[in-house]
């Protein structure tokens, strides 16, 4: 196993990881959190995908894709965090609607 | 067949390792805390597999300000249960 | 608890899929990567990444400024509460930091912008730097108050300067953002700078999270 098709995995694994983290966890920031661990991983395999082929000149295409990719990651992330400071302004807990009737009749954390 | 340099195996571990930390810790400043422990190990994945410019972005952006962010909103909903 | 097993499940089994797609044999080599690199003498800077970025896909970089501005006027049009003013006192620590540091990052993310066309740096990750020490002065208490037009006018100009600049392309009967083979550095540079001021302010504005106020006219100054 080459370094980076092991970056590959790692990249696939992150993508698992957030996706569950993203439907499992209730609390809004850490959906949002989540999300942007799958983001993480999907330019780990953008990156190291094609690396893990070639020899020669890394390509430079990814590496511009993957440096827009952040910065609009960061865009969407301020955008989500303040919609979840708005749905808690809105509803008392920063939850989605489904998950707020679940977390009423149960203890309440961060989760 | 043939292992990756130790690092890369190191890091590869505490990537996936931090990860699972930052979703699974209970209190939510952890969680922002280690999410940029994540961004500044994936920024060194980033010099490992070649791609300098792509670290330097994400080891401000990615780690930096998106962490600052999380931290910045965790307090401000942290705050606003403590004036109820 | 059942659909938390349930997401489990179904997610191990999109892994699976994956790791086994993973397992395939990799990608062929894309004749992009070696058109792209054939042409960098063209394109008026020797990095790869910033002639990518800025010449050969300056729509897409175009379309990632506008994002991020996007993303300010929808934040600033959720009416989230402002932070609390003044911002509450920082650590000695952080002051401190914010203090000697700041002079620092101003010249380190001007170098970022300047290096970045021909070793790793770029508008980005200069903009990046100069946002976040912003995000410090704002933090300790010491960034000087917002006037609201002219930050408004820097916040835009880098999404102007890079769109009018693309004009640049069918005054001389190329295709829309095509810069002038000799001329192509100046273009990139100038389009960078403007971008790097626009990127370090959208940044910061982000995390402060609200658009300056406007100042009473009735007030006395």
């Amino acid at each position: 196993m080459t370094a980076p098709s092991l970056y590959a995995f790692v990249g696939a694994l992150l993508f698992l990881v957030g996706l569950y983290g993203a439907l499992a966890r209730r609390h809004l920031v850490r959906k949002i959190l989540a999300v942007n661990l799958m983001a993480s991983g999907t330019f780990l395999l953008l990156i190291a995908l094609p690396a893990t082929a070639a020899a020669g000149p890394p390509d430079p295409a990814p590496r511009a894709m993957v440096l827009t990719g952040i910065v609009v990651a960061v865009s969407a992330t301020a955008f989500a965090l303040a919609l979840a400071r708005r749905v808690r302004a809105e509803q008392g807990r920063p939850l989605l609607p489904g998950d707020a009737s679940e977390a009423a009749q149960g203890p309440t954390d961060d989760r | 067949m043939t292992w990756p340099p130790f690092i890369d195996l190191l890091l590869a571990t505490s990537l996936v390792a931090v990860a699972w930390a930052a979703l699974a810790v209970r209190a939510l400043f952890a969680a922002a805390v280690l999410f940029i422990t994540f961004g500044l190990l994936l920024a060194i994945a980033w010099v490992r597999l070649a791609a300098p410019d792509v670290a330097l972005a994400e080891a401000a952006i990615g780690a930096g300000l998106t962490g600052a962010l999380l931290v910045d909103a965790i307090g401000r909903l942290a705050a606003a249960d403590r004036e109820r | 608890m059942l659909h938390r097993l349930l997401t489990a499940a179904a997610l191990a089994a999109l892994g699976a899929a994956f790791f086994a797609a993973l397992d395939a044999p990799p990608p062929a080599a894309t004749p992009l990567a070696d058109a792209a690199l054939a042409r960098l003498p063209d394109s008026g800077v020797s990095s790869p990444v910033t002639a990518v970025l800025l010449n050969f896909r300056a729509y897409d970089t175009l379309l990632e400024v506008a994002v991020l501005l996007l993303a300010l006027a929808s934040v600033w049009a959720l009416r989230i509460p402002a932070p609390p003013s003044p911002w509450p006192p920082a650590s000695p620590v952080v002051a401190t930091a914010a203090r000697r540091l700041t002079p620092a990052l101003l010249l380190i993310g001007a170098y970022l912008v300047w290096i970045g066309a021909d070793a790793p740096g770029g508008a980005f990750q200069g903009g990046a730097l100069l946002g976040a020490s912003v995000v410090l002065l704002v933090v300790t208490g010491a960034a000087p108050p917002a006037r609201p037009l002219p930050l408004r006018l820097a916040l835009v100009a880098g999404l102007l300067v890079f769109a009018l600049a693309g004009l640049a392309g069918p005054l001389l009967g190329r295709p829309y953002l095509t810069w002038p083979p000799s001329l192509a550095k100046p273009f990139i540079l100038l389009v960078e700078v403007f971008a790097t001021l626009s990127i370090a302010l959208t940044l910061a504005a982000l995390f402060v999270g609200v658009p300056p106020e406007r100042p009473d006219p009735g007030a006395p100054r």
